[in-house]
Formats: structure tokens, sequence, C-alpha cells
């Protein structure tokens, strides 16, 4: 394997004899940071996280800087809450689930250090219903931190008091979307809220300012104080800093997580050098680089960027689907993007109508019915892409899915609209010829 | 409405405990109740969703339409041994239909199980399809009642039903 990982957030899971328990996290240098940070002012701690360019890893890529810099302290009269979004959900993601099961203090020192850097008294951990097994390892974590007076009263004699309480969903992935969660802690319908406000920064829980941050992102910022900021920026690439966990799925020899520095290889490196390609030496047909609602990447494709050069000017240039590197900025110039970095990896004998089909079936199940272009919409494109898959459609069908599609984007107050139409709008934009054949031809899948 | 469930005292006790975690509003302990009595009482009856309301000082309908909105929340009984097998994208790469077909004839399971259990006739087996269960690397995947289970094959998933029956 000629890439090596850089691993920061995995860096102990799944080492032998590490276990999820506070003693083999202590001993292994857990705790020191937040004994480190806790003696910091916290708008340094907010300037090192700026100054890393950490990017959420939730999906949207929004920097966890400016986020948290939205709440002016001089300005604010009202109580802070912190929720750690662990509603992970997004088909062909798996990462937050391995550091929640395998390295749970991580992730609470994480919290408390992000807690105190924005002034957090009470905080909550959003973790999906179908996590029970992670929540209760949570709970413990939360309780042997209180122990060592890590968490709770008066932290490590400073004065600080942070709560942390573990709230379970129930199984509705639009509780991911940072409105819907919020929503749904304060006992509600996940209906995401109108924006704006746009960030639950200016307005979230119990209508108080709000920071909601991933569970690898929250992980991060132990590893940017440790190092700090700058050194952490210098990881990965401008505006795309740190390391990045990818998960792959699909038809690969190897599928599994892998942590690299961000754009340190390219798609191609991650599916034939990292993960052994295809399976059963079969050839590739697409890739859905970022989670299940990024566009669909199809293999033979060439796309047209502007990179920079050697001598710092900007070129145009094609590069090849394998050559696509692995960050935010490239993915999205290639129309698709990064996402929660859910890569899954279809090789040539799988039918795109299938696969789309069970695409939409997710999204018409998970839309929650607020907006009336989603609600409809999403369902009829289970339906006609069911249709299709199943040969008893007609070719018009496919320009009629693609118009329920474009008719839904941009049309709905969060961002599931986009999430459920680009799947639709790519597989059918670029592979045509297939869905018009399937579509009237009677076969079953 | 259905049997009256009698609630205990150790029960009220943890609900109660549960309430000091929503200091700002007791509404916020709406999901987690919810989740508590789901397990003490296997589904969310009337009774349930009238007890939970007066306990946080809401009305029915607002504790009642979380039933309904989140699918996690039952309104009737599942089977004993309860499969729950994800659906979606890599799992169905990877043979979750074909599993979930499986299952479905070796319990004598009949009916849908799309979204909403399917029980046998004896009630000691259900199954029903949930989606994305976050462990797309290895597919396919499945809970047995709060139990992880992954790389499930036929031979696997014939195990783990002699192990859970």
């Amino acid at each position: 394997m000629a890439i090596a990982e850089t691993r920061l957030i995995f860096k102990h899971i799944d080492s032998p004899g590490y276990t999820n328990d506070i003693d083999c996290y202590i001993k292994n240098g857990g705790y020191t940071t937040l004994r480190k940070a806790i003696t910091m002012k916290t708008a340094e701690i907010i300037s090192e996280v700026k100054a890393s360019g950490l990017r959420g890893r939730g999906g949207a890529g929004f920097p966890t800087g400016v986020k948290w810099g939205f709440i002016d302290p001089s300005k604010n009269t009202k109580p802070v809450y912190l929720i750690c979004n662990a509603d992970e959900s997004e088909p062909g993601t798996f990462k937050d689930r391995q550091i929640i099961h395998k390295d749970p203090h991580q992730l609470i020192e994480g919290m408390i250090i992000s807690c105190f850097a924005n002034n957090v008294k009470l905080a909550y951990l959003y973790i999906r219903g179908e996590f029970p097994e992670g929540a209760k390892i949570l709970e413990r974590a939360c309780d042997e931190a209180r122990q060592k007076n890590l968490l709770g009263k008066n932290i490590l004699g400073t004065g600080y008091d942070l709560e942390i309480y573990i709230h379970r969903g129930a199984g509705a992935y639009i509780c991911g979307e940072e409105t819907g969660l919020i929503e749904s802690l304060e006992g509600k319908r996940a209906y995401p809220r109108i924006k704006p406000p746009y960030f639950p920064a200016v307005l979230g829980l119990y209508m108080c300012p709000t920071i909601v941050n991933n569970v690898e992102t929250l992980c991060n910022v132990i590893h940017i104080l440790q190092m700090g900021g700058a050194n952490f920026a210098k990881l990965g690439k401008p505006n795309n800093t740190g390391t990045r966990v990818l998960c792959v799925s699909g038809d690969v020899v190897k599928p599994g997580y892998y942590e690299f520095e961000v754009g340190a290889l390219t798609l191609g490196q991650l599916i034939y050098d990292v993960c052994g390609g295809i399976k059963n030496g079969k050839k590739l047909k697409a890739i859905i680089p970022g989670g299940s609602s990024a566009k669909v990447l199809k293999a033979g494709e060439r796309y047209k960027i502007k990179q920079k050069q050697a001598d710092g000017t900007m070129a145009d240039v094609e590069i090849a689907l394998e050559d696509i590197p692995m960050d935010f900025d490239t993915m999205a110039a290639v129309g698709s993007m990064a996402g929660s970095g859910g890569v899954i990896v279809m090789d040539e004998t799988r039918s795109m109508p299938d696969c789309l089909a069970n695409i939409s079936e997710f999204y018409a199940h998970e839309s929650c019915g607020q907006c009336t272009p989603c609600r409809e919409g999403s369902l009829w494109m289970k339906k006609i892409t069911s249709r299709i898959r199943d040969g008893k459609a007609s070719v018009e069908d496919v320009g009629v899915l693609k118009n329920v599609a474009d008719n839904i984007a941009g049309r709905t107050i969060c961002a599931f609209g986009e999430a459920c139409s680009w799947p639709v709008q790519s597989f059918v934009t670029k592979f045509k010829e297939e869905f018009e054949t399937v579509a009237g031809n009677g076969a079953k899948k | 409405m259905s049997c009256e469930f009698k609630i205990s005292q150790e029960f009220e006790k943890k609900v109660d405990e549960t309430i000091t975690h929503y200091p700002v509003s007791k509404r916020s302990a709406s999901l987690p109740l919810l989740h508590l009595w789901q397990e003490e009482f296997g589904y969310v009856s009337n009774q349930g969703v009238e007890w939970i309301a007066a306990k946080l000082d809401l009305q029915p309908i607002n504790v009642f339409e979380l039933v309904t909105f989140y699918p996690m929340f039952r309104d009737k009984l599942a089977g004993k041994i309860q499969f729950r097998v994800c659906r979606t994208l890599s799992c169905a790469l990877a043979g979750g239909y074909e599993l979930f077909d499986h299952l479905k004839k070796s319990c004598q399971i009949e009916g849908d199980g799309h979204h909403g259990p399917a029980v046998s006739a004896d009630g000691k087996y259900s199954i029903e399809f949930v989606e994305c269960l976050a462990s797309c690397g290895t597919g396919p995947v499945l809970m047995i009642n709060d139990d992880f289970h992954e790389n499930v094959s036929n031979d696997k998933a014939n195990e783990l039903v002699k192990k859970y029956g």
C-alpha cells in the first residue's frame, strides 16, 4: 500500500489492548489537553480553532471557528448551549459509531473543551436512537469523567461547572439537520426551522445561542490544542485542513474506515491502493463520494477544474475520476461533495435504476413532511424509480423523474430537498440511456 | 383502550431522574420518556401517551404526534425477538434484501415488514426493514433487540436465530 494513513482521531481505535474506559484513555495521555485548556483564556482557544481552519465533519464543511465566533460574549446575555450531533445516519457513513464505541472519552474531552471555550454550562449529546449500546457507553463515560471531577461542578477546582447529558433520538434521519435536531431536543417533531436566522448560534435551543458540532469535529478540537492551530493547519491543504475519516463501502475488496490528511490521496488511490480495488476482479461503474446525497460520479468521466500550479497561478486542467483529490473544494469543483466522507462504490454489474430506487426509498421514508415539494416529491421519486427498476415504466418517465427532482431542490426549508434531488438528478443525467432502456423492458431486477 | 399497565415505583423513579436532565424545559424529556415506556411495556399505548403527557404537563397530542413521527416508537407489540435489518444501499449491495427474505422464511413471518414490524403468528419473532444503521463497511447488518450484528451471512443468521430463540 503506497499511501500511509495519518491517524489522529482514529489513533487508538482498533489498536490492540485499547479499551473504552477512562483509565485506558488517561494512560494514553487522555484529558491532559483539557487540563491545559482550562488554564487558557476562552478567546485564546477559539482563536486556535479559527487558525486551524477546521471545517465541520458532518457534511456541510462549515468552518468551526467561524461558527463559534458568531456568539459575541461581550453582547450575549443568554445562556449558551452546545449540542454534539451524533445522529450519524447518512447512508455510507460509519465513522462516528467507531469513535463512540471505541474511544468515547476522546469525544467527551473534546466536548468539555469546546464547552469551556464557549462558556457553556449545559450541553447535550444527541445520539441516534439506533445506537442503544453507544448511548450506554457514553453515559458510562460521562459518569467516569464526573467521578474524576473532569465533568460536573467545579471542574478540576477551577470553578467551571458543566453538565453533559446523553439524549437518544428515535430513528428519524432529519434529526441530523441541526435545527430539526434542536426541535427534537425540545421534545417536538423534528421539523427543521425556517431560515433566517441561518445559524443556531443566533437562535437555537430554547431560543438561546447554540453551537451544534459533529462528533469528529469535536474530537479534532483536542488535537488542535495539542499541536496548535497553526500546526494543525499544515495538515492537509489550505482551506481543507486536518485529517478526514473516509468510510468506504460497496463493491471493494477491503471496505472500511481510513484516516488521511485531507486531500492527501486521490479517489483512485483510495479505491485501488487502500481498498484493494473492485471486488471479484470486476470493473468500476460508479462512485458516490460523500454520503448518499452526494451526486454520483461515473467511471470514465473527466472533469475540468481550476488547479493551483507550482508557481502559484491558477490554471484550467482536466482530470480523470481516479485523479480527484479527496478534499472539500475539489469534490465541489467536480460537481459533487465530500459531504460526510462516506464513499459507496458500485461495480459494472450493478443496475443504476436499482441503486437509485434504493436511495429514493430512503429519502421518501425520511422526509419529515413539512414542505410540500419534498414530502410529495420524494414519494413520487420513489414510486417512479421503483417503476423504472421493475421495467414497468415508459421512457418518458425518466424525464418526469428528472423534472420532479428539479422542482424540489431550492424550494424547501432545509437541505433535505437537495439531498433527495441530487442523487436523482445525477443518476438520471449520467446514466440516461440505461434508465430509458430498463424503464420499458419489463426486466425484473 | 388495550390492557392497563401497572406503573412500578422503580419505573417512576427512573422517569423522575430523567426529567432532571432537562432543567430548562420538561417537554424535552418527551423522547426519553417514550423510550423508557417502550422498553418497560413493549409499545406505547394510549395509557402511555396520557401518562407521559400528564407527567410533563403537556396535552396528550403533544406526545402522540411524536409516536407517529419517530419510526422507532410503535403503538403495538413487536415480537419477543425483534430483527431490524438494514435496507439501505451499502447493505443492499452486500445482500441485505436476501438476508431479510431468509429470516422471514426461517422464522415463518408473513407480511411486508417495510418500515413497521411484521410479527410471526406465535408472536415470537418480528422483522422490519430499517434505514441505514451506520455500519456500511460490514454489511449486511442487523439489530436483534438492542444488539448489533455485522457481516450477517445466511449461515450466521441461522446461528443467531438459534442463539436468541
